[in-house]
Order: structure tokens, then C-alpha cells, then sequence
């Protein structure tokens, strides 16, 4: 699952396979992703995991690194 | 309901406006507040008091940095109240990097000669410890008391109709802004003129999610409905993003007529939007979606309208508006009925600079109409010789009309003026008086609505260490499904093993995204390391940042 959401942040979000994308990187601060290409990978995230992040959920502090979003969704599939 | 000043119409929607709704404001939780006129003029006239108090006095700047709020609304019209002149700043945000913010913001208040600030508590102390030294006023929102009386503001002389009701900064990315004077004249030839343009009518209503910092938000979303006593439906900006579908909820709820969108919109609510989020959903009170300020495309008007016409939305409801900060706002918009779209030749567009409808098999594109001029503005299309050219020539647009700017604030130094006509920047053409815009002069990127300078983003980027200095360039290339643009940089590594070696490698791209984040609003989707001597220059040795455009978008459709 992490590996899905890495390589489609890579392949699809920045276009840049190679890029060594890190656990802890802050993808806000980095430039890796902004408001709109945050609502993609939350439908990527639901359409590939079916776990669904209602609007409200998308912010900044939620999805601020691979292992924050990976956290939420284990939160979620907890659930 | 006809009026002669700014403050004629405060004054008769104050006296009038006892149960005529003013503005609601839908918050994040979609819990509303809403004010009717009389009330919001009260509120207006607390901020015209806690400025009088601290010494402000009509002509005098007052900046606001507030969130998307009744707030800041009230606010600015209580400055103009007084007769000072306001001007709406962008807010501190997660994203943007605090240092160059405020940085940005004392090179501006000081070199304007700003007066007084009113913001909110939260960024109050970090305001004050960046403009310590100047003598700048700072007014918290939360220290308001209500002691303002409308009335005595209302009974003082009307402002000179030539002096500057208040300024638009221009949305340039960094560096210092433009402050775009707008007299008090100007403004209401534009509201009247555009009152009727746009088919408006005392028992419409505006919903709008647009910042109040742009000049769409600033007119079409506040003044324009507050001027003309219309009911305006507002949120934020940041909270329509994270959930979009809220517009349409609030257009549902309070029975919204018009809406202004740029382009990217459209598609963002056409695909990020979920059945779920649709349920209720009712557009059928729609009488104009009004797509500008951005390029506009024919498939995101197609997309919005496929997704959206189960929920009740009319085809006859989209319109296009042209509109620039210079004019007050608008300058074209599109007449009563359905927008026309061209097509035309792709080749003859490029080679002779000529809009010839395509015909057969040749390669075409789709160019929509922005409608005719307003009916206070002019336009006509100049070529690169200094003649005006006739219909189907492609040549930049230049307006003239009785809303324009005054100049830029303090910048005597820039002359937008050619005999009397301002020159937009952008290139277009006439055919059977309507406007098609076609490009920019220079190489402006919009991205989602923001004007981002490509030297303003290479500029950030020169000295990255691993970086050939100074072979940098950034450029804007076309994203059909987000109906915007994406910004493309692409860099030279200081020598043949940087871009083999992915640690140096990812190591620069890492600080080229960071960098952009930090400084700019925009984030870089393609950032590329490439050997040394890779990028085109001109024949005089600078980067030819249009070739090297072609080139990367030649590589990325292989």
C-alpha cells in the first residue's frame, strides 16, 4: 500500500520516476503536492485501497507525509 | 436602483436594508451567519470609528490581512467610509514560507506608505514584529468595540470622484506587487455599466467562493452585489477547495443566480466532486456560470455542463467574461444566448497570426468567444507595426473606456498607456464584435487562477548547488484535464554526472520544488535535471524559454 501511494505520487503527481521520495518528507512543504493534486490522490487512494477520505479530512496535517496518510488509513481499515 | 458614489449606496442600502439580506457566509462546518445591509453598515462603520481613533484620515492607506470573512468586508468598507483607501492583502497560510511572507509585506506597507493594518489577533503579533520601525497603525478584528455610528460617516461630503476609492494589487508571485489606483469615478461606471452587461436584477443572488484579493472576488464577488443590494453567498477559498462541493449546496440552499468562475474550476467540480456529495443538489436557479480569468476551454465548459445538467443546469447559463484589475474588472462579456466557439486553422494561427476557420481536414483549435465590450469599454487589436487591424488578425488587446486605472500606486515609472488606450499584455482578435483571446504577450503562466511570472520561479532557482548557474527556465504547458495550467522547470546540472547520479540528483530536485513551494502559491509539476548545455538560447545567449517549451512538449507527446 505505501508503495502504491509512493509510486503514484512519483509517476503521477510529479512526473518523475527516479524522484527518492521519503516516508517523513513533508509533501506540502516540499512542492510535491498542493490543494488539487491532494483531492487526486484521495481519489486514487479510494479507488485503489477503497478507503475514502471525506473533504473535510483532506487537510494539510492529515496528509502531510507517506506516513501520516498511511496512519489515516490504517486508522480508517481499523475502523 | 440607480446610485452616484460608492458611499451613496452604502448609505441607501443601510437606511433601506433593515431586512434585505447582505451577505451570508457559510463557514467550514456549513454553519452560516448572515448580516442584512443595515447591520452590515453598523459593522462598517466600528471599523471607520477604531481607524478615526487611531489617527486615520481620509486619503490615507489601510491594508487589510484578514481571512475570507464578514470581517474583512466590513471592514473595507468602513475605511471607505472614512474615506481612506483600502486594499485587501493576502493572509499567512501553512504553505507559504513565513520569512519571505512577511518579508514581501514590509517591503510593501513601507514602501507604500501604508498607514494602518487591520487583521485578526493571530497574525497580530507577527505583523508587529515585522514592521517594527514603521508607523503603521495595527487594528485587531477582536478589539472592535461597537461604537461607530453610521449615520455621521454618511454626512460628511461624498469623496472626490476622482480621488482612489481603492487599490487591487496586481497577483504577481514575488517580488513587489503593483497597486492598481481605481478612482471612485471608475468603480462606478464599472458596476453600472457591468450591472446591466451581466443582466443583473435586485432579486438576484451571488455565490462565490473566490478570494477578495483578486480582482474577480473583489468585484464580482463583494462590491459589485454590495453596491447594488443583491444578497451575496460567500465562503472561503481554502474551504471550497478541500470540499468543492459546498458551492453547490450553498447555490441549492439560498436559490443562487450567478457565479464567477475561472476555467480550472469547472473541471475541479466536474471530476473531484462524488455522487455522495451531489445528494439535494438543485442548480436550476442558475442564470449565468461566468467563466474568467483564466484562458477559457470549450471541453470545461462541456465537462461542468455534462456533470452538472442532471442537477438542473441550463446550457444558456454559461457565460465568459474578460477581465482585467486595469478595467475596474470586466471588459467583454458574453451577450444574451448561447457563447459562440471558433474554429479555426491551427497552422495559419501560428504562421500568419490570422484566426481563418479551419476547413476539411486541417488541424484546428477551438477558440470561445469572450463576448462583446461592455458597453462603457472599446477595444481594438493592435499589430507589431502600431496598426489597429481588422477582424481576424491577431495582434494585442488594448481597451479604453471610463473604469480604467488612474496608474499604479507610486510607480510613475510604469506607463500602461498607448494614446490614451491601456495595453493588456494579451493577444486576441475581433470577429463580428466579439473578443477571442488567444494568448499573453509575455510569457504570464496562470495556474488555477494565479498569475505566476516564469522569471520570478527561475529567479528563485540560480543558485542551487549542483545547478549550472543561471541555466534555469520555467514555462507554463497545458493540462486538458485540470483545464489549466501546469508550470514545467527545467534545469542544467553543473556537469555531465549530476543528472546520472540520483542522489545529486534527487537532492536538487528536492530543493527546486521546496523552493517554489516556499516562496511562490504555485507548486512545479515537472522539474527536470538535464546535462550541461541542454537548453536552447538565443542567438544573444539567453535562455529562449518559448523553444525550450516546444522541445519539452515535443518530448512528453512522444
Amino acid at each position: 500500500m505505501r508503495e502504491q501511494i509512493r509510486e503514484y505520487i512519483k509517476s503521477d503527481l510529479i512526473h518523475d520516476k527516479k524522484y527518492p521520495l521519503k516516508d517523513d518528507e513533508d509533501l506540502f512543504k516540499g512542492g510535491l503536492v498542493d490543494s488539487f493534486s491532494l483531492t487526486e490522490l484521495a481519489v486514487f487512494i479510494e479507488e485503489t485501497i477503497g478507503v475514502s477520505f471525506a473533504d473535510p479530512e483532506l487537510t494539510v496535517p492529515n496528509m502531510r507525509t507517506l506516513d501520516h496518510i498511511i496512519r489515516n488509513i490504517e486508522a480508517k481499515q481499523a475502523k | 436602483m440607480r446610485l452616484d458614489t460608492l458611499i451613496g449606496s452604502a448609505r441607501y442600502n443601510f437606511e433601506s436594508g433593515y431586512i434585505q439580506k447582505a451577505v451570508t457566509f457559510i463557514n467550514g462546518d456549513l454553519s452560516e451567519t448572515t448580516l442584512t445591509y443595515t447591520e452590515f453598515f453598523q459593522q462598517a462603520a466600528n471599523y471607520a470609528a477604531a481607524l478615526e481613533n487611531d489617527g486615520i484620515k481620509a486619503g490615507d492607506l489601510v491594508v487589510l490581512v484578514m481571512e475570507q470573512s464578514i470581517g474583512v468586508m466590513t471592514a473595507f468598507w468602513g475605511a471607505m467610509m472614512l474615506g481612506a483607501i483600502p486594499s485587501i492583502f493576502p493572509f499567512h497560510n501553512d504553505k507559504l514560507d513565513r520569512d519571505h511572507y512577511f518579508t514581501n509585506i514590509r517591503q510593501l506597507i513601507g514602501f507604500e506608505g501604508v498607514r494602518a493594518i487591520i487583521t485578526l489577533a493571530k497574525f497580530e503579533s507577527d505583523l508587529r514584529e515585522t514592521l517594527a520601525g514603521l508607523a503603521v497603525e495595527i487594528i485587531t478584528a477582536e478589539t472592535l468595540t461597537g461604537e461607530g455610528d453610521p449615520a455621521l460617516y454618511f454626512s460628511r461630503p461624498d469623496p472626490d470622484p476622482e480621488a482612489t476609492a481603492f487599490l487591487q494589487h496586481s497577483s504577481g508571485s514575488t517580488g513587489l506587487q503593483k497597486g492598481v489606483m481605481l478612482s471612485h469615478r471608475a468603480v462606478i461606471n464599472q458596476l453600472r455599466s457591468y450591472y446591466d452587461d451581466a443582466q443583473l436584477d435586485e432579486n438576484f443572488v451571488i455565490a462565490s467562493w473566490l478570494p477578495l484579493y483578486h480582482d474577480m472576488g473583489l468585484i464580482a464577488g463583494f462590491i459589485l452585489p454590495v453596491f447594488s443590494g443583491l444578497h451575496l453567498v460567500i465562503m472561503s477559498p481554502f474551504e471550497w477547495v478541500r470540499q468543492p462541493a459546498m458551492l453547490l449546496h450553498a447555490i441549492t440552499r439560498h436559490k443562487a443566480t450567478h457565479v464567477w468562475l475561472p476555467n480550472f474550476a469547472y473541471n475541479f467540480m466536474a471530476t473531484r466532486i462524488r455522487d455522495a456529495a451531489l445528494e439535494g443538489v438543485d442548480l436550476s436557479s442558475l442564470n449565468a456560470v461566468i467563466n474568467c480569468s483564466e484562458p477559457v476551454y470549450a471541453e470545461s465548459h462541456r465537462a461542468f455542463l455534462k456533470r452538472f445538467a442532471p442537477y438542473g443546469l441550463k446550457e444558456s447559463a454559461l457565460k465568459v467574461c474578460y477581465a482585467m484589475a486595469e478595467n475596474t474588472f470586466a471588459v467583454t462579456q458574453t451577450p444574451v444566448g448561447t457563447s459562440r466557439i471558433d474554429l479555426i486553422d491551427r497552422r495559419r494561427l501560428a504562421e500568419e497570426r490570422s484566426a481563418i476557420p479551419a476547413e476539411g481536414d486541417t488541424p484546428s483549435m477551438e477558440i470561445v468567444s469572450c463576448g462583446v465590450p461592455i458597453s462603457n469599454t472599446q477595444l481594438r487589436i493592435m499589430g507589431e507595426s502600431g496598426d489597429v487591424l481588422p477582424d481576424r488578425h491577431v495582434g494585442e488587446i488594448e481597451i479604453l473606456s471610463d473604469c480604467m486605472l488612474t496608474g499604479y500606486y507610486k510607480r510613475d515609472d510604469l506607463n500602461p498607456f498607448h494614446e490614451g488606450w491601456f495595453m493588456t499584455g494579451d493577444m486576441g482578435y475581433l470577429a463580428d464584435g466579439e473578443l477571442y483571446v488567444t494568448g499573453r504577450k509575455k510569457d504570464l503562466i496562470i495556474v488555477a487562477g494565479k498569475n505566476v511570472y516564469p522569471q520570478d520561479i527561475e529567479n528563485l532557482l540560480n543558485d542551487i548547488p549542483g545547478v549550472y548557474p543561471g541555466r534555469v527556465v520555467a514555462f507554463g504547458i497545458p493540462n486538458t484535464s485540470l483545464g489549466t495550467e501546469d508550470i514545467a522547470v527545467l534545469v542544467e546540472g553543473a556537469n555531465d554526472d549530476v543528472p546520472e547520479d540520483d542522489d545529486q540528483r534527487g537532492a536538487i530536485v528536492r530543493e527546486v520544488r521546496g523552493r517554489i513551494a516556499a516562496n511562490t502559491e504555485v507548486t512545479a509539476r515537472y522539474v527536470e535535471v538535464l546535462p550541461p548545455r541542454q537548453l536552447i538560447k538565443t542567438s544573444s545567449g539567453k535562455i529562449a524559454r518559448s523553444a525550450n517549451r516546444e522541445k519539452f512538449l515535443d518530448g512528453l507527446s512522444d
